[in-house]
Parts: C-alpha cells; structure tokens; sequence
C-alpha cells in the first residue's frame, strides 16, 4: 500500500517557488541564484542587510520585474506572463510607495475593492486596521503607521491567498511596531500566507515560521529562526564576574567553546550547553565564585552576523 | 479604461484649487479682462472688421487646454510615478495605464469644459458669435486637446521629477501660448510669421479655429499639422515614457 505523500514531497503545497533567480544591473548581479519554496500558510522571512536583493527578489515574485534568469512560480503561475491571475491571489505592499496625496483613506480603499473580482469589504477591514476613525483623512495626512495599515488593507482587500509584506515596520516607532506584529499573526490565522521582507532580527525571530536569510544575492541560509540560531557556531552565551582570575588553558580546553572574551573583569564565553556544565564544573573545581552569572541563548541577531560574516570571510 | 480610476481622478482634480483656477477660469478671466478693454470692443480694419475680442476667443480656447496639457498634466503624472503610485498600482489586477487614460480624460475634459466657458462668456458678455461652423471647430478643438496632451505625455516620459516636468512644461508653456496668439493673433501676424506658426500644434489649432469660428471649414491643411504632430507625439510619449 503506498504512503501518501509526505509534505516535503508535496510541491502543491508550495503557493510560491523561486528556482535560481538571477537579476542583474548595470552589470552587478543584484539577485544571483536566489532558490525558496513559501508553503501555504506559514509566514515566510526574507531577511539580509541592506542591499542584500531581498526587494529585487520580491519584486520578481510580484511580477514588478522580470528575471534575467531562473524561474518564479506564484500558485503555480508566471508572474510576469500571468500578472492580472498573480495579481488576483497575490497582494502586495511596498516598501517605498504612496497614494495620492488627496486621496482619503475611504476612497482609497473603494477603489482598490473596485480593482478585484471579489474584493474583501472595506468597513470590517479598516475597523481590524484602525483605520474607522480615519476615513475622511487624505493620504498625506496620515501617520507614518496609518500609511502603513492603510497599505496592509489595501494588499488584502482582493482577499489574497497571499500577502508579501516588504519592509513593513521600518519607520515605525516600537509601539506601532509591536501593533503591526500582532496584525500580520493574525492575518496568518485568517489563512493567508504571508512574504516578510525584512532588516529586523527581532521582527524576524517573532514572526516567521522560516527564514532565508539572504548577502550578498545569495541565500546564506534557509532554516526556522530556531534552527538558524542552533546552527551558527556560538548559540548559548555564558557570561560571569570571576572572584579571582581563571587560567587562560582552563577556559579555551572548554568543550565546544565558539568564543572567548574578557572585558572589565567579566568572562564572556559562548558555545553549547555543554560549555556550560563544564564551566560549572571548572568553577567548582578551582573554587572561584561567579557573580552575576547568566545564561542566555543566542539571537538571531548573533546567528545573521555569524552566517554574514561567514560569507564575507 | 477602468471607471472607478477616472472617478478617483475626477475627484482628486477637483482638489486642486490651483489646476481649477488656471485650466477652467483663467482662460475666460483674461477674455474679460481684455473685453473690458473699451478700444478692443471697436471693429478694426486690420482684422478684416473683427474685433480684438473676437479674436481672442479662440486663443482663451486654446489657452486652457494649453495649460491643462501642457503645464499641469505631465506634473500630476511625473509625480505619480516619482512617489510609486504608478508602481503600487502595478500590483492589482488593474494596469497602471489605467491611470494615464483616466488622466488623460480629466485633463482634456477640463480643458473642452474651460473652452466651453470661453464661448459661452465671449457670447453673452461681449456678444463674440458662437462658431459658425460648429462641427469644425468641435473637431479641430477635439484635435487640438489630444495635441495637446500628447505634449504632455512626453513632457513626463522626458521628467523623472515632478519639479522637472513643472520646468519643462513652464518653458514649453511660452512657445505654445505665443503660436495660439496670446500676444498677437495669428491673424495679425506678418505673413511668413504666421506661415511657420501655422505648422506649430497650436498656430494650427489657432488658424483651424479661426476658420471654423468665421463659418469656414477648418482646412485640411491645418487638421492635417495637428494630426501628425499628434501621431510624432504620441509615438515619443510610448518610446520614451516609463512605469518607474
């Protein structure tokens, strides 16, 4: 009898693959081999420093431009041949865009429900958004975080199967962050899959089920944010004020020790668990209390460094 | 075409108090201001028992949608794609080009809207007799406008900022304001002037009208310069204009 087929196996699953993106200009690769699969219902990160091609690789997923080489698929569709289908079940916000500047967030949201088929109603979106009390006001006048709302509305008012999200929280003070965070979970819950562009380790760590994190053109890695932390070298931090100094040879013959660094009379140490037991153990050994001993585990924030570096090495 | 985009623009054109008071009553403020004038109210010999302010009905005509075209248009369009509005668009299922056809149509509207007040001001104010030809000078009107506008569309292919096409429009603003007659009819230009302004978009615009104004047929020859240099126009407008 055969097994059905795991959901590794299940291309269908996919609702967007990218296959060796190449994008070049004037000559410098800006995308260079980019390959992801996005499965429906996970919220899925492109994270990497600035000029990394996060925003060229997402264009080409909204169809904005066309590949140099390689291969995107949106629900199976080419977005650039197939752009008003992409267009249907895909939504987009961008990261550098307006409206017209008099346009009131009423009417904007009016007309783009009139762009779609089957448009989202409008009233119950800008009440999830917040945006109820502000239907008379013209774009220009909105916050910072009331453009970005207004352009998450617009993005699912064609009730999208999936949204990409690029830069969304960038420009927003940590409140109004923290607001958009909870919105994208829920736009998830809702069903829709979700693109994150992002420069935010925090954002990234919070939010996604996966991330590819992307230097250079490249992908650096594709992992859970759980995964990416595990492995780069380095993943559990130790950190002690010694009561009198510790040998050098002691702490570097330390089991799987990823770094060592003193400062101001503290150790810092980083590795596994490992490197933990046996710095108890050491401290024990030679009789030196540890003040202020912590503990901590790695960010992402050290994993992205440690996988960038790692390319730039 | 997309209805709803046009609507929208519509709107948002009537929030402009600025294209409102330069495209639709400036043109009939300065035939006013001219009427008032006692002398350019007498029949004059040099323009055949015209009077001034007979002739410079169609150059008011003219005027608007000189400005519409020419000056405001390419600055709305410019600025919505230096600010990614165009782009935003290109992520619905609706065309960007949706809203340059709704542009297109708002600001040729404006401008027949601001042409008809001429007339009508020209007409009971001053007594200036509507068109005697009147299909005529519809369509020589008609052509004139996409002239008009297809010199806008390439004044913002040529702009990456809005500040620019401003610019451009403005020095384009002078050539075309001087060639409808603002400053002296066509019909009071010395011939070999009024030879070379007649092969301009507007000089032709100038002359069809004035033909068509008198009861004559506007001249193919006139109908003709504003069709090729819409079809030159429009061709640049495509070759040259960008998305983004």
């Amino acid at each position: 009898m055969c097994g059905r087929p795991s959901r590794r196996d299940a291309v269908a699953m996919s609702v967007i693959e990218v296959t060796d993106l190449r994008k070049v200009y004037a000559g410098r690769p800006a995308v260079d081999g980019v390959s992801f699969a996005v499965e429906e219902g996970e919220i899925f990160g492109i994270l990497g420093p600035n000029g990394a091609g996060k925003t060229t690789t997402v264009e080409c997923v909204e169809g904005l431009r066309a590949p140099d080489a390689g291969r995107v698929r949106v629900t199976g569709l080419d977005p650039i041949a197939d752009h008003r289908k992409v267009a249907r079940v895909l939504g987009a916000q961008l990261q550098q865009s307006e409206l017209q500047a008099k346009l009131t967030v009423r009417e904007a949201l009016e007309l783009y429900a009139a762009f779609h088929e089957r448009p989202a109603d409008w009233r119950p979106l800008a009440e999830r958004l917040g945006l109820t009390a502000k239907l008379t006001t013209r774009f220009a006048k909105l916050s910072g975080g009331q453009k970005q709302r207004l352009f998450i509305a617009l993005a699912l008012i064609g009730n999208p199967r999936i949204v990409v999200l690029d830069e969304l929280t960038t420009g927003l003070d940590p409140r109004a962050r923290r607001d958009t965070w909870e919105l994208i979970e829920d736009i998830r819950a809702n069903g829709v899959t979700v693109l994150l562009v992002t420069h935010f380790m925090e954002e990234a760590q919070r939010l996604c089920d996966r991330i590819a994190v992307i230097d250079k053109g490249r992908v650096a890695a594709l992992d859970t944010p759980a995964g990416l932390i595990h492995r780069s070298a380095g993943a559990t931090v130790i950190s002690f004020t010694p009561s009198a100094p510790l040998d050098d040879r002691d702490l570097n013959a330390l089991p799987a020790l990823a770094s060592v660094e003193h400062k101001d009379g503290r150790v810092t140490l980083s590795g596994t668990d490992e490197t933990v037991n046996a710095v108890l153990t050491l401290l024990a050994r030679t009789h030196i209390t540890a003040h202020q001993l912590r503990v901590t585990d790695a960010t992402l924030d050290d994993a992205f460094l440690d996988l960038t570096d790692k390319e730039r090495a | 075409m997309n209805t709803a985009v046009l609507k929208a623009e519509a709107r948002l054109f009537r929030r402009e108090p600025g294209s409102l008071f330069w495209i639709l009553l400036f043109p009939t403020l300065l035939l006013v201001i001219l009427g008032s004038i006692p002398s350019f109210r007498d029949p004059e010999a040099d323009l055949g028992g015209l009077r001034t302010i007979d002739i410079y009905v169609p150059v008011a005509v003219l005027l608007g949608l000189i400005l519409g075209g020419v000056q405001a248009m390419p600055q709305t369009l410019t600025g919505y794609r230096e600010h990614g509005i165009l782009r935003r668009m290109a992520t619905t299922p609706v065309r960007p080009s949706a809203l340059l056809s709704a542009q297109m149509l708002v600001y040729g509207g404006a401008a027949l809207a601001s042409a008809l007040l001429a007339l009508v001001v020209g007409r009971l104010v001053f007594d200036v007799r509507l068109p005697e030809q009147p299909f005529g000078y519809l369509l020589a009107l008609v052509l004139a406008v996409l002239a008009a506008l297809a010199l806008g569309a390439v004044v913002s292919a040529l702009s990456r900022t809005s500040k620019f096409a401003g610019a451009l429009g403005s020095a384009l603003l002078f050539p075309a304001m001087f060639c409808a007659g603002l400053w002296l009819p066509v019909q009071a230009m010395p011939d070999v002037l009024a030879r070379i302004v007649g092969y301009t978009p507007f000089g032709a615009g100038a002359e069809a009208l004035n033909r068509a104004a008198a009861g004559d047929w506007p001249g193919w020859t006139h109908l003709f310069v504003l069709v090729v240099w819409t079809v030159l126009l429009t061709a640049a407008a495509s070759r040259w204009f960008r998305w983004e």
